[in-house]
């Protein structure tokens, strides 16, 4: 939403090796496979914002605009946990999870709920106004300074081929925390009441009432998960991009978001391909293209796989008989 | 068994129901005829919650259910089948029968409402892996009718079953609607096609512009002059 957000780039990712032009073979494919791993991490972080985009625009049939903005509440509220009162990174998360579950739930109950009935268009807008809010509120407690997040991951990684290829501990741990928290997700949806509620609602919002379920809780269950979702993602993120404003969340958020759309909105297998898939595009764009030019080759991708495919790649198309 | 008294039910300024009152007692079968636009489906969904009026009362088996939300209703034995079948399109026949049975937690009973559905809807057994957005209209209305009673419920209400269906699927919707009756639950229809409805109604109400005009005997309608000339096209 904001115009003056510090980019991905700035602080980014093996920037300018591309220029140095080695023709060491194992050197390059080295290379790649750092860029790649480097992706997957950004990826990861992408999807597990997505996820919220796409559960909320397929159950409550909104664009939650605001939910970039939960990602960078979440991280300063983990910013203030571990830096300023002491506590270890995983109290601070875990603290974290809480508020931004709270406030994503607190947010769906004041400012949209009341528009349930109201048009796309009018939520929109609300959503926005939320967005602003939140970054508002950060600006007045928090300043417009950049503070520098110390990673909650102090693992420094694994190395192989005697040095020449590295992953991170947040590469690692990103990775692993978005999938594991996919399989989680998936299978909750399918086998759980909330998430039998969810399909339901998703799919239609009035029989779904007629089935016995009650459509607030699920709809509220949903941001609820969304925003603990977005806390975990903002810690990822700003471990890897330390620098944290209350601009932090906009530009991830809106990746995100065309993450959900790339992979088919409304669907979760989607948001992981969608978003571990700009990632990769993003920093292999970075590395081989050019920098300046990463988010615009990003969403060109976006813009041919939607002509291509509308409904995004893993978006369900079901013609509807009446 | 379900008591509905003066109900009023406005979508803004417009007055669907201008205070209907009638009851259905257990084991009846009661039709709700009328023409499109008269209140019939305004009247089915304030029943069952989804809609709020602004005056009446909506008693279920004594209790007054006029305010609680719609959700809530469903675990208190009432099921509806609702206008246009609205099965989940991207379930499959099999999970949109779940669902129906969402408020239960006895998986033996489910197993058994699964047995019973599926031996009513033979068809539905053929095709439970299938998606439900993808069965013919006729099939879809047994799903629908398939779903509702997954929650076993002591009254069904069922809005215009056989709209949109050929000849033949119009029969055995009718039959079937029969034999739910038969096996002991309560049916609340609305139709259009009034000369089926009445055939095997015991009870109906005629519902013109949000008042009820007639009542009676279904028998004794089916005989009215003007039933004739305005339902039954004769
Ligand atoms: N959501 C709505 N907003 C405004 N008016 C409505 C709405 N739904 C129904 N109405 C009006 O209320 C009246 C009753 O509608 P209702 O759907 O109950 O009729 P019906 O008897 O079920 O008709 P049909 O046989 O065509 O299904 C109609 O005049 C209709 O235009
Ligand atoms: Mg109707």
């Amino acid at each position: 939403m904001a115009m003056h957000q510090i980019s991905l780039a700035d602080d980014g990712y093996g920037d300018g090796v591309h220029r140095n032009i080695i023709f060491e073979r194992e050197f390059l494919v080295m290379g790649f496979l750092t860029y790649l791993i480097n992706g997957l991490s950004l990826g990861s972080v992408y999807a597990l914002i997505a996820l919220g985009y796409t559960m909320v625009y397929g159950i409550a049939k909104m664009l939650n605009f605001a939910h970039g903005d939960v990602i960078m509440i979440g991280a300063y509220l983990v910013f203030i946990c571990t830096s300023n009162a002491g506590m270890p990174a995983i109290v601070s998360i875990v603290i974290a999870i809480g508020c931004c579950t709270a406030l994503g739930m607190i947010i769906e109950k004041i400012a949209y709920a009341p528009l349930r009935k109201a048009t796309n268009l009018a939520v929109l807008i609300t959503a926005i106004g939320v967005s602003y809010f939140l970054q508002n509120v950060a600006l007045l407690v928090f300043g417009s300074n950049p503070v520098s997040f110390t990673s909650i991951i102090p693992w420094k990684g694994l190395t192989f081929a005697g040095g020449q290829l590295k992953i991170t501990g947040n590469a690692i741990i990103a990775i692993s925390v978005c999938l594991v928290i996919m399989i989680v997700l998936m299978w909750f949806v399918k086998n759980t009441k909330p998430g039998q509620a969810m399909r339901a609602v998703s799919e239609d919002r009035d029989a779904a009432v007629l089935m016995g379920i009650n459509v607030n809780a699920t709809i509220s269950l949903t941001f609820a998960i969304g925003s603990g979702l977005a806390a975990i993602a903002g810690a990822l993120l700003c471990s890897s991009y330390p620098s944290l404003t209350p601009y932090t969340g906009s530009m991830p958020g809106i990746k995100a978001f065309t993450a959900a759309v790339f992979g088919g909105i409304g669907s979760i297998p989607g948001a992981l391909l969608g978003g571990l898939l700009l990632g990769i595009i993003e920093i292999l764009a970075k590395a081989y293209i050019s920098s300046e030019l990463a988010d615009a080759i990003v969403f060109a991708v976006l813009i041919i796989v939607l002509l291509v495919k509308p409904s995004g790649i893993l978006g369900k198309q079901i013609k509807e008989k009446v | 068994m379900l008591e509905v008294k003066d109900l009023k039910v406005n979508y803004g300024v417009i007055q669907a129901l201008k205070g209907i009152s009638f009851e259905v007692n257990e084991g009846e079968v009661i039709a709700l005829i009328g023409a499109n636009g008269a209140g019939k489906t305004t009247t089915l969904q304030t029943i069952s919650g989804m809609l709020t009026p602004t005056t009446g009362s909506v008693m279920l088996n004594g209790v007054d259910i006029t305010r609680i939300p719609g959700h809530k209703i469903v675990s208190m034995g009432l099921a509806h089948v609702p206008e246009g079948r609205r099965v989940f399109p991207g379930l499959t026949v099999l999970e949109n029968l779940k669902m129906g049975a969402y408020t239960r937690s006895n998986k033996k009973e489910i197993a058994d409402s699964y047995e019973m559905v599926y031996e009513s809807f033979p068809r539905l057994k053929e095709r439970q892996n299938q998606l439900a957005g993808t069965l013919s209209g006729g099939e879809q209305q047994m799903l629908a009718m398939g779903r509702a009673l997954m929650s076993k419920p002591s009254i069904v209400l069922m809005d215009e079953p056989s709209m949109g269906l050929s000849p033949i699927y119009v029969d055995e919707i009718f039959k079937i609607i029969q034999s739910i009756s038969d096996a002991g639950t309560t049916v609340l229809l609305v139709e259009q096609n009034a000369k089926k409805a009445l055939a095997i109604a015991d009870r109906a109400y005629v519902l013109e512009t949000g008042n009820i005009v007639l009542s009676g005997d279904a028998k004794d309608l089916m005989n009215d002059d003007s039933i004739k000339k305005a339902y039954l096209g004769e």
